[in-house]
């Protein structure tokens, strides 16, 4: 028996379902403003005039934002090969020692410009090789890549903690971090790129990153739609006894795909470390290879649908900071309820108002056939 | 009339923009056998599961003995009195034959008084209509044909009239089918009224008073058996005729393409499922191998494709050995000039969420014509599923849509152009017509014919005993896993359904 089967129009899919699903969260997360006792109205005035009220707000929306589009490419590559990579978080937090490793060596001898591209390919290297062992354990061994992987979230948070009270960090600090970078370490803002549209940067930490995260997005559509490497790994993430009929070696294709994961996550390390602290702090991640879950979720693993997503969520952070700023009574915890309704309607919850859609756009074709037939006779 | 067990008045359903049921009338006589017939997604699967309370009808009215009803759910059609015996059955393997039939309907929640009763019941049932079963026996011990006699018990359990069988004898034997039939008639000459859904023409000849003919959504006739031929019908279900059995010129056999000697293949809990299989097929003759499903044909082309590992044996491929026990590589496979169109084309022979022209070029991506370097040349890889499209005539002919859109027909034309055009030396297909309409089928037929007119080697393997005669050269029966007899294709239905159940095949060993 075959599913029936109806197509929505392009917009309504990728913008209507969203947007729908985006309105219900923010409905239910005004409801929980009020029973705190708050406006919610307010909070939405606080929520988008934080996050864009001013260039120095939109530096730091967009700034959260090239985190998040990083994250989210690399849980989307991994889930397009079937691959359940839920380590991006460990992934990028060791992707750091690339960026730190290149910084303090070149950075009192060399330009951003040199010191950049050795950062990227160490920070992809080493995000890569955090994920290498959980993807060779699942093909090889088959161990589940969900428990792998959150596991060595934990591994790398004692390893790094190891490394910055021990190794890298300066003699005689007493604050578990690197030395704070010279300016060959320090990537460029984009106050440019705001002044275009007549805005002021101020003090927001919106860098050059931002820019290799719009080529990073490019080059993940190229790879999973354009190449032969991609089309291996979609067929295993589809159909995974297909790509055994087809030849494509599995375990093979399991270690690449987790490694490009991997690799994405950890060049996140870049955003922070080199774009707004100059140095390699504990715990800089701060819960962002999670937020990629939700951003790749919502963004439906296409970069066509994660830079809008990363976005979205660079307004929670930044907006719902602001929140808590000018309403105490709505504290941090408030910003994260918020942020889970969103994940909860737009990733979990993603079909509930779906059936009703599709069976609208089903009467609706039906009556514009009808007319098309009368006209037609 | 008042001898109208059930009554459909102006069914509608849609799904989206699909119009899976259109305006649908149907009267069933009480104490017949009605069939229902027509293509793959003519209708038929929809109409049933809102007979059974699955689906909602759009409009339209059910009327059981005269009474409107309305079926919301199963338990509603249950109480209407209608039982549904269902293509995949659905029974808890490790529970045993009673626990299965009283299944959600233990009547309290203390399980024994109701297990006394249940036993009771079911005795009288078996008596009644010479069902017998073994209450206290595992589902997953039992053969097929019996665990579908649970499923009618389940049915009958719960006080159906109205007994509803989708596809009924896809899983069995001929002799199985003939026994399932036995039980109609007696459950008929009871008082019972049974709809048997089906789209062998054979069947319906065989034991229905009336027949139903669905097309497009539409129920296109309603013929009384006696009055009707096998053509009519399925000159109704297609819309146009049809040869029901293609036209084939003997074979030249040549030289031996494809060798199999002692292979055996054991699953993963070491369970034999190939049992020391040899045969040769030679260049331009199609070898069919006829067989109950699951008794090892699967397994047996898996191994020789180089999807599933063998435990010993060889396998010669124009004349070179392939390593069929270590490692596996179809492509490997593929580029020395073996096609495979796998058994299950939704889980292996596709993926169905990719467009057509993706699927076109599924095991063959590694050829340089669809590649530019590591990049994919996507102008090259849909022209190339164009010109299939056009040569196989795929409908619709569209390289871009989803391949979950295209209708089993088609979707199997996908694979077979994909296989066959690129000149093979061997062919090996499993189950090239399952789930396929009659239009197809005939094309399908003929292609395969064709390709052993070229010279290529076919290996065939379908559980449908009519194509294995229709398009084999030679056939072999397989049961338990070994290959019990090989037949000429003008072996009867007869002799090679008792192979088939292992019967001949025993004595045969045995001499």
């Amino acid at each position: 028996m075959s599913t029936p089967y109806a197509k929505l129009p392009g917009w309504v899919e990728y913008g209507l379902v969203p947007l729908i699903n985006l309105a219900v969260a923010f409905i239910v997360a005004g409801l929980v403003v009020l029973l705190v006792g708050e406006n919610p109205f307010e909070a939405a005035y606080h929520l988008i005039n934080g996050a864009f009220g001013r260039g120095e707000y939109i530096g730091f929306t967009l700034y959260y934002a090239t985190t998040f589009i990083f994250t989210g490419l690399a849980v989307a590559v991994a889930f397009h090969c079937g691959l359940f990579n839920i380590g991006g978080e460990g992934q990028a937090y060791v992707g750091g020692i690339g960026v730190a490793l290149a910084c303090l060596w070149l950075d009192q001898t060399m330009p951003w410009y040199v010191v950049f591209p050795i950062a990227i390919v160490g920070s992809a290297f080493f995000g890569a090789l955090w994920a290498f062992l959980p993807g060779w354990l699942q093909a090889k061994r088959g161990s589940h890549i969900v428990i792998t992987t959150i596991m060595f979230n934990f591994i790398a948070s004692s390893l790094m903690v190891y490394l910055l009270t021990r190794v890298l960090k300066p003699l005689g600090s007493m604050a578990p971090q690197t030395r704070t970078f010279a300016e060959g370490g320090q990537l460029p803002k984009l106050d440019w790129l705001l002044s275009i549209f007549g805005l002021n940067i101020g003090t927001a930490p919106f860098n050059i990153s931002f820019l290799l995260a719009l080529v990073a997005a490019f080059a993940v559509w190229v790879l999973i739609w354009r190449t032969k490497l991609g089309y291996e790994m979609r067929t295993m993430g589809h159909s995974p006894s297909a790509a055994r009929y087809a030849g494509i070696r599995e375990s093979r294709i399991t270690v690449i795909a987790m490694m490009i994961s991997g690799g994405l996550a950890g060049m996140m390390a870049l955003n922070p470390i080199m774009g707004e602290q100059f140095r390699m702090q504990l715990d800089f991640v701060q819960g962002a290879g999670f937020v990629g879950i939700a951003v790749a979720l919502m963004g439906r693993s296409h970069p066509g649908g994660i830079i809008p997503a990363a976005i979205l969520f660079g307004v929670l952070y930044q907006g719902g900071a602001e929140i808590a700023f000018e309403m105490p009574s709505i504290s941090r915890d408030m910003i994260v309820i918020i942020q889970g309704l969103v994940i909860l309607f737009a990733g979990a919850l993603e079909n509930m108002f779906r059936p009703a859609i599709t069976r609208v756009f089903a009467m609706r074709g039906q009556r514009a056939a009808a007319v098309v037939q009368t006209k037609g006779a | 009339m008042d001898n109208i067990a059930i009554e459909l008045r102006g069914i509608d359903k849609s799904f989206g923009p699909v119009h899976a049921n259109k305006n649908i009338n149907l009267k069933v006589r009480k104490g017949t056998i009605h069939g229902i017939i027509g293509e793959n997604g003519a209708g038929k699967s929809t109409l049933m599961s809102i007979l059974y309370g699955f689906y909602q009808a759009d409009s339209g009215e059910i009327i059981v003995d005269g009474q409107p009803v309305s079926i919301r759910d199963p338990n509603a059609a249950i109480s209407a009195g209608i039982g549904m015996v269902h293509q995949h059955f659905m029974l808890v393997e490790n529970f045993t034959v009673l626990e299965n039939v009283m299944l959600g309907a233990e009547d309290s929640q203390i399980l024994n008084k109701g297990i006394a009763k249940a036993r009771q019941e079911l005795k009288r049932l078996e008596k009644e209509y010479a069902l017998e079963v073994n209450p206290d026996a595992l589902i997953e011990e039992l053969p097929v044909g019996l665990q579908q006699r649970v499923e009618i018990l389940k049915a009958l359990y719960r006080k159906a009239d109205i007994l509803i069988l989708d596809e009924p004898t896809g899983v069995l034997t001929p002799a199985e089918a003939d026994h399932l039939f036995r039980i109609l008639e007696q459950l008929k000459a009871q008082g019972k009224t049974i709809i048997l859904i089906t789209h062998k023409l054979r069947e319906i000849m065989a034991i229905t008073d009336e027949v139903s003919v669905m097309r497009r959504g539409e129920m296109v006739a309603t013929r009384t058996t006696g009055e009707t031929s096998v053509e009519e019908l399925a000159e109704l279900m297609v819309g146009r005729r049809v040869l029901l059995r293609v036209q084939k010129g003997e074979g030249t056999p040549g030289d031996v393409k494809l060798s199999v000697q002692g292979l055996t293949v054991k699953d993963s809990r070491g369970v034999t499922m190939v049992d020391d299989v040899s045969f040769d097929v030679r260049a331009g003759e199609i070898v069919g191998i006829a067989g109950v499903a699951g008794n090892g044909q699967s397994e047996l082309l898996e191994a020789i494709a180089g999807i599933r590992k063998a435990t010993s044996g060889t396998v010669l491929l124009n004349g070179e050995s392939v390593d069929v026990t270590g490692h596996r590589d179809p492509a490997a496979l593929r580029a020395r000039g073996l096609a495979h169109v796998p058994e299950d084309r939704h889980h292996v022979g596709l993926v169905l969420k990719f467009e057509e022209s993706e699927n076109a070029i599924l095991g063959y991506h590694n050829d340089p014509r669809y590649l530019n370097g590591v990049f994919l040349d996507i102008d090259a890889i849909r022209k190339d599923a164009e010109e299939k499209i056009a040569k196989y005539d795929i409908r619709p002919p569209n390289a871009r849509l989803k391949t979950a859109n295209f209708s089993g027909g088609n979707q199997q034309k996908i694979v077979l152009a994909r296989e066959m055009e690129r000149g093979p030396d061997v062919l090996i297909i499993g189950q090239p017509t399952r789930g396929v309409d009659v239009g197809a089928i005939e094309f399908i037929h003929k292609r395969i014919i064709e390709m052993r007119d070229q010279g290529k080697a076919v290996l065939l393997v379908s559980v449908e005993l009519d194509e294995i005669r229709a398009l084999s050269d030679r056939i072999l029966v397989m049961f338990a896993g070994r290959v019990v007899g090989e037949r000429s294709p003008d072996a009867t239905e007869g002799e090679l359904g008792l192979l088939m159940a292992g019967v001949e095949g025993r004595k045969e060993a045995a001499e």
